[in-house]
């Protein structure tokens, strides 16, 4: 997650002081990892260094909460090209995971219990966030679908995995 | 002690082929279980053979205090009508009766009268969010309102369990989502017990714990807790 882009998302809808644009982070997109106020305005000064927002209007008083800030054409320019580009599509299996198995595999260690195990562990998280998914709202339940289907995915992984490994362990053992 | 429903070292081939090799699995009252595993592992044969639709060659199934196993075909048959409810892959409605007609079934095969069975079976269509559709004819619903019909007749006896083959597997993700969704939600606020094939994790996931599957055996282990 980006947060200067998201940021940005935030004030390309309206300009908007930092306590908003926590609140709508928080709310959004923190997920139980609210966003530290010294990084809110840390943000926003290199986004305003940078010259993807200005500062419209100083309240009298004192402290960053009097700052409005709006964002640039260059900042609109910057978040709709972010916008308008596909994530790269990450391999979410932990690589450690493929580590495990290979180096179990090398030192004939059970391989398929480390699946095993990782595939309970995966089905429990998959049953808390198919409770969120439940009773949570729709934005907690997009974001908890979003969380199922990478897990589903992995769980596809080590399902595969699991059936092939003992041709990758003839492939990664050294001939004795 | 006894679960609910239990399966001890149970065995069935077909002609040649084993199905299950000695599966033994307990399942308490008011549990959502799921049963997975790889295709051919002998999931559906299990829930059958739970179920009392399948006997077994060997082992023993327990339904309570009553060994479903060595019951009379006639005695099996009363016991899945009046304790049990059934949601299967295609819904299986019958195409010449209404919605409503498919939902009163299992009420109208047990002796209750029609306007009875009729009325008990629409207080389910507003709870599965089929209100409206009461007359219409299978033909006339979509896969996931097919479906919700289906799961509608499983539960309009208030069974003790309902037993679910793949009840999501014709359906779309939103649609299959849903028939879970009202499943679970159905099941907990009756106490009823769902014992629910699937080799999707994700719908696996909606319920409590897994009994898992391979070449015909389970492979999880079977819980020694004793219900409170």
């Amino acid at each position: 997650m980006s947060v200067p882009l998201t940021l940005l998302g935030l004030l390309d809808r309206e300009p908007s002081h930092g306590y908003d644009l926590k609140r709508d982070y928080d709310t959004f997109f923190g997920r139980g990892k609210p966003l530290p106020y010294g990084q809110v305005y840390a943000t926003l000064g290199r986004l305003a260094r940078d010259g993807k927002v200005v500062i419209s209007e100083i309240a009298p008083g004192s402290g960053p909460d009097r700052k409005q800030y709006v964002i640039t054409d260059q900042g609109a320019t910057e978040v709709h090209a972010w916008l308008d580009t596909a994530v790269e599509p990450e391999p979410h299996l932990q690589t450690v995971l493929f580590a495990k198995v290979v180096l179990a595999l090398m030192t004939g260690r059970p391989a398929e219990r480390y699946l095993e195990t990782q595939r309970q562990l995966h089905m429990q998280r998959m049953r808390e966030l198919t409770e969120v998914r439940r009773t949570g709202p729709l934005v907690d339940a997009l974001l908890a679908d979003h969380s199922l289907f990478h897990l589903e995915a992995d769980l596809r992984w080590i399902e595969l995995t699991g059936k092939r490994l003992d041709a990758l362990a003839e492939q990664v053992r050294r001939p004795s | 002690m006894s679960g609910l429903i239990e399966a001890r070292e149970i065995a069935l081939s077909f002609g040649e082929t084993p199905a299950l090799r000695g599966a033994s699995a307990r399942i308490e009252a008011g549990e959502i279980v799921a049963v997975t595993g790889p295709s051919g592992s002998g999931k559906s044969t299990l829930l059958h053979c739970l179920a009392g639709i399948l006997a077994p060659d060997s082992g023993e199934v327990w339904f309570g205090d009553t060994r479903v196993d060595t019951l009379r075909e006639a005695a099996r048959s009363a016991l899945r009508r009046d304790r049990f409810g059934f949601v299967f892959q295609f819904g299986q409605l019958v195409p010449e009766l209404t919605a409503e007609e498919n939902v009163a079934l299992p009420l109208l095969l047990g002796g209750t009268r029609r306007e009875a069975a009729l009325r008990h079976a629409r207080v389910l269509f507003d709870r599965l969010d089929l209100g409206g559709l009461e007359r219409r004819r299978s033909g006339e619903l979509s896969g996931g309102q097919a479906q919700r019909v289906a799961l509608a007749r499983g539960l309009v006896g208030e069974p003790a369990v309902i037993f679910a083959d793949e009840p999501t597997g014709a359906l779309d993700s939103l649609a299959g989502e849903q028939v879970m969704d009202l499943l679970v939600e159905a099941a907990r606020e009756r106490g009823t017990t769902v014992v629910l094939v699937t080799h999707e994790p994700r719908v696996a996931a909606f319920a409590g714990r897994e009994i898992i599957l391979r070449d015909g055996k389970v492979t999880s282990p079977v819980p020694d807790r004793v219900p409170s």
